[in-house]
């Protein structure tokens, strides 16, 4: 079990709306997608996988690095790859961009 | 009938089981009455399974969902079985309890309110114990509460199915709704086998299994009321229709005598077999075939 926390200050467009997409099964993840309440971005991540910090870094960096949403991330994850972790931030985008 | 009969239908056909413990429920509402209550971001999660190693959900796997079901008040609480197999915890059975009770508390005031429950799971959550048994204990007294004025409506659409605690539930629910994949019962098909050795269960035997424990045979042994197929609109048909129908003048769990007779008149001197007990328990009603 491990507590990740991230910060992207540089997301600065405000988000109206929310999106829930996915099930903490095997390999799955869910994310709750809503607006920050401070400035810039915040990702908050419980997995039940420890001491893969620095991958879900470099894959916030990049989904970050497309999208600029003032947003509070947070994941429940139970061992999700990191294809589908992108996956499911996409399809939370999807919901809160229709 | 040809392929070419058959294939559009199943084709274009919604499944129900494909879809999630929230999508499901949603299904089953009139058009733009749903509404969510203590919803993922309402933020209830158990308090339980994190510092046990398990990453918990937000909504604790139970969904639930007020509106109209044919244009009648119902609560529709669903169970994500891809949580946890849909356990029953602390938070989940506490949400199940509060639904059915503030069913009973409208359905008292005048305002019948009928609920569903769409129940995929093997029971208690071992990592919750106790409270999970007590939550369990509540559902069945909050189902008897409500039952007396509105219908309870549980469906095991599959494909975990419905055991241990919850499969009580399931059985003083006003109507059971089954489709052919779903498979209830009290102890699992590996429980059996775990506690009693692999020549009184074998838990590989699919057949075997479903012989048992499936949609058919619960319905065909009249311990389920209706056996529809995969398919949304049907599922939210079927329901419709025990919504509209009230709850039964008899339920299934009053009839005592009834039950308690049929079980002593059975030989065990020789293995029962499934087909057998159907044509005995339920006669002419049977439906479906021998597996």
């Amino acid at each position: 079990m491990e507590q990740i926390e991230f910060d992207y200050p540089a997301a600065k467009r405000r988000i109206a709306k929310k999106a829930h997409v996915g099930v903490v099964g095997s390999g799955d993840m869910e994310v709750l997608m809503d607006s920050a309440s401070g400035e810039g971005a915040h990702v908050s991540i419980t997995t039940s996988v420890n001491g893969f910090r620095d991958t879900w870094k470099v894959v916030f960096d990049r989904f970050f690095s497309k999208f600029d949403g003032a947003v509070r991330i947070r994941i429940n994850d139970a061992g999700a790859t990191p294809g589908s972790v992108l996956l499911r931030l996409e399809q939370a985008v999807e919901v809160i961009e229709q | 009938m040809s392929t070419a009969e058959t294939f559009p239908a199943f084709v274009s056909r919604k499944s129900f089981i494909e879809l999630d413990g929230r999508a499901r429920a949603q299904s089953l509402f009139d058009e733009g009455t749903a509404k969510e209550l203590v919803g993922p971001f309402d933020g209830i999660e158990s308090p339980w399974l994190a510092i046990q190693g398990v990453a918990p959900q937000a909504d604790d796997g139970c969904i639930v969902i007020k509106g109209k079901i044919g244009g009648l008040p119902a609560v529709v609480v669903s169970l994500e079985g891809a949580f946890q197999g849909g356990s029953i915890g602390e938070v989940s059975g506490a949400k199940m309890t509060a639904a059915l009770d503030l069913a009973t508390r409208d359905s008292e005031a005048g305002k019948k309110t009928a609920a569903v429950l769409l129940l995929e799971t093997g029971g208690v959550r071992l990592q919750e114990a106790n409270l999970g048994l007590a939550a369990i204990a509540e559902v069945i007294s909050s189902i008897l509460a409500l039952r007396q004025h509105a219908p309870v409506i549980t469906v095991v659409a599959g494909t975990v199915g419905c055991f241990g605690g919850m499969s009580l539930a399931a059985g003083v629910s006003s109507y059971v709704v089954m489709t052919k994949e779903a498979r209830l019962g009290l102890n699992g098909p590996e429980v059996i086998e775990q506690e009693s050795g692999i020549d009184e269960f074998d838990a590989s035997d699919r057949s075997l299994i479903w012989a048992i424990h499936g949609g058919e045979q619960r319905v065909g042994m009249g311990e389920a009321d209706a056996l529809v197929e995969d398919d949304a609109d049907k599922i939210a048909s079927t329901i419709r229709g025990y919504v509209q129908a009230g709850p039964p003048s008899e339920h299934r769990s009053e009839q005592v005598k009834l039950y308690r007779d049929r079980i002593a008149a059975l030989d065990t001197s020789e293995q029962i077999d499934p087909m057998s007990l159907r044509q005995r328990w339920n006669g002419n009603n049977t439906t479906g075939g021998a597996r």
